[in-house]
């Protein structure tokens, strides 16, 4: 059981014009098992957030505290993190040329373990998640990424997701882009993984079809660096239904 | 990458520091064969800098080698006991000049020729078939060198020759490779030199009917290196493939011109560069040339350059070009490309768990994997990948 505690997070960033202030106050808890859905208007910060639990570099933290079962997470480095048991599905997955699939991820998860894998069990349980998530045994031998199509990359992360098996995984917008069939076979994965390692799921989307098939326990509207309200699934049909104006004009 | 006829892919060539540029080597109505070619030094001035073949150079730190003056010191050689069919002999100044394959090409190496004290020939009889690689260590003290070497390998004859550099000096060579008829050449110079070395290289290989060429260039030591290789295709379904591995860090300045004359009907050419730099003033410049003669029909060629930047301020030059003056051939080509390795890059690997040291190692292991597997020579091939670890292990120290 692992739990993933925000408080407080304000966080910035440094543009031309000067410093801009993103996250304005967040607080959210997710334990293992569960699944939080956070919808929010483009823009709202969702991606900030995902990316600085990760430790892009590119964020700056002003204040507020993200902890993992009691360790502090923002004093760790990025790989540290993620060898704690934090794993970010990207919205843009980036491409590593020269870097085969195959090599990355055994080194990946051979980091994430601290010892190599077992060759033999390995080679099968790559094999059999990847024929899970219809991805051709050919992207063994691709490039990171390189020239995948969008729903393959999103594909891809959820691969990685089932491989490395973390305690916390972010999802930013895994479900953007996707046809209906591969929705259908990415949500199968995230609630396959779900069930085998009872992760716990943070779940950024703009659409409600997924949760159609991934049932969120929490839905947290986030609206201008932070979560205007909070609910069970039924939040998100009202807001399928009215969009995010109610939150708007109060902002 | 598939970058098909006649393109240059620039795509990854979005950085500032990171440099890719299509521009013609050659001014429109000169032909790259038109060049001079001469022993006689008084037919090349000494370099400013802006002329087309030195204006990518480090002619600053080249300056002494461009001095018509005698030097004292050497390159200390070691050789295996040669095996039979192979010789190594002393040369005059004036035979060497006869049996060179062609006459320099620039300054450099016409006054590495005149001053070198006479040249070393490693000779190949016809019809040896040599199973170990021939390898030959030249070393330098520090001091000023001078040299001129005849690689020449008989008709129907199969060798590999490496060639590595090691110390330090201030050393220009000149060096004819002559492989004859149906004979199969793999030669392999390795750069392994301190980094306050200064080195200018040319090196002339022509083929023969039928002769095979596999040319291998490793440059990772050095302050300055510039080599310069020209293949004079001039045997009828002659082949060659020239290989490059660069590895520039701070302070490195590596120069690789290529020149592929296809000169007779029938034959083909390969070149494949790669060049990985690291650190705020490493630079590196490639220069591909390639002219497909109106004699050359059936002429099948491609020539690529890679580069991968690992941090910011650090320049490669990349500047392919193709003359062609016959429409009948069977497939030309060239593509060009240099990438950063940036810090998206760098965060999505990290993020998986992957230490920054690992992470860099991964994607430079992967851009060179392919191309070390070319050098076939095995005790190179390994020792290599061993080598660019240990560049980067250097990198990592410059971090901290
Ligand atoms: N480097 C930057 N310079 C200026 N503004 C930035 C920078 N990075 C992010 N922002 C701004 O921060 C805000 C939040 O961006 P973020 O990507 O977190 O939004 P989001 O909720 O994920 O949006 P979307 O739904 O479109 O993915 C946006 O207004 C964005 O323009
Ligand atoms: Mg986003």
């Amino acid at each position: 059981m692992s739990t993933l505690v925000i408080t407080d997070l304000h966080v910035s960033v440094e543009t031309p014009e000067g410093t801009k202030e993103i996250l304005r106050g967040v607080d959210l808890t997710i334990d293992s098992g569960h699944v939080h859905a956070i919808m929010g208007p483009n823009g709202s910060g969702k991606s900030t957030l995902a990316y600085s639990i990760a430790g892009h570099p590119k964020y700056t933290i002003t204040s507020g505290t993200v902890t993992l079962d009691g360790e502090d997470v923002l004093e760790m480095s990025v790989d540290e993190r993620a060898k704690a048991g934090i794993f970010l599905a990207m919205q843009y997955p980036v491409e590593v040329p020269g870097v085969s699939v195959s090599n990355f991820l055994r080194t990946a998860k051979t980091a994430i373990d601290g010892e190599a894998p077992k060759l033999r069990t390995w080679v099968k349980d790559v094999k059999s998640s990847m024929a899970d998530l219809r991805m051709d045994s050919s992207f063994a031998e691709r490039n990171v990424n390189e020239g995948f199509s969008g729903g393959e990359k999103k594909r891809h992360e959820i691969l990685q997701m089932e491989l490395l098996q973390p305690k916390i995984a972010i999802l930013d917008e895994t479900d953007s882009g996707l046809d209906v069939d591969a929705l259908r076979i990415v949500s199968e994965g995230v609630n396959r993984v779900k069930d085998k390692t009872n992760v716990g799921v943070l779940l950024i989307t703009h659409y409600t079809r997924i949760l159609n098939y991934i049932t969120p326990d929490f839905v947290h509207v986030f609206v201008d660096g932070r979560v205007a309200e909070q609910g069970g699934p039924e939040l998100a049909e009202r807001l399928e239904a009215e969009g995010y104006d109610r939150y708007l004009t109060k902002a | 990458m598939t970058t098909t006829d006649l393109t240059t892919d620039h795509s990854r060539a979005t950085a500032d520091e990171a440099h890719s540029h299509g521009l013609a080597s050659t001014p429109p109505n000169s032909s790259r064969a038109d060049r001079d070619k001469s022993f006689d030094l008084d037919v090349f001035p000494v370099p400013s800098g802006r002329e087309e073949q030195w204006r990518f150079s480090a002619v600053r730190d080249l300056a002494p080698l461009f001095v018509d003056q005698p030097v004292e010191g050497s390159l200390a050689w070691s050789i295996d006991a040669l095996p039979a069919g192979v010789r190594l002999t002393e040369v005059s100044v004036a035979d060497a000049r006869e049996r060179s394959v062609s006459a320099p090409g620039d300054r450099a190496s016409a006054i590495a020729a005149a001053h070198s004290g006479g040249a070393r020939a490693l000779t190949v009889a016809p019809g040896s078939v040599i199973e170990k690689p021939i390898t030959i260590t030249m070393h330098g003290d520090g001091s000023e060198a001078r040299g001129h070497l005849l690689v020449e390998i008989g008709a129907n004859a199969e060798v590999s020759v490496v060639i590595e550099r090691t110390g330090s000096a201030t050393y220009s060579e000149f060096i004819s490779v002559d492989v004859g008829q149906n004979a199969g050449l793999n030669l392999v110079l390795l750069q392994t030199w301190e980094d306050d070395a200064v080195h200018s290289g040319e090196v002339h290989a022509k083929l023969s009917r039928d002769a095979r060429l596999r040319g291998s260039v490793v440059t990772l030591g050095g302050k300055v290196v510039r080599l310069n290789t020209t293949a004079s295709l001039s045997g009828v379904g002659s082949s060659v493939d020239l290989f490059g591995l660069y590895f520039a860090d701070s302070g490195q300045h590596q120069e690789h011109q290529l020149f592929v004359d296809h000169m007779v009907p029938n034959c083909r050419s390969r070149v494949t560069y790669k060049g990985a730099l690291a650190g705020a003033s490493a630079r590196t410049v490639w220069i591909g040339d390639v002219l497909i003669r109106k004699e050359a029909e059936g002429t099948d060629t491609y020539e690529l350059n890679r580069n991968l930047v690992l941090t910011d301020g650090a320049r490669a030059d990349s500047v392919p070009n193709l003359e062609i003056e016959t429409g009948l051939i069977d497939g030309a080509g060239h593509a060009s490309a240099t990438g950063r390795f940036d810090e998206e890059q760098m965060f999505y690997l990290r993020s998986r768990g992957i230490s920054e040291s690992e992470a860099r190692k991964l994607v430079v292991r992967g851009f060179f994997a392919d191309l070390i597997q070319e050098i076939g020579v095995p005790e190179v091939e390994k020792g290599l990948m061993n080598a660019i670890e240990l560049e980067l292990d250097m990198v990592e120290a410059d971090d901290e």
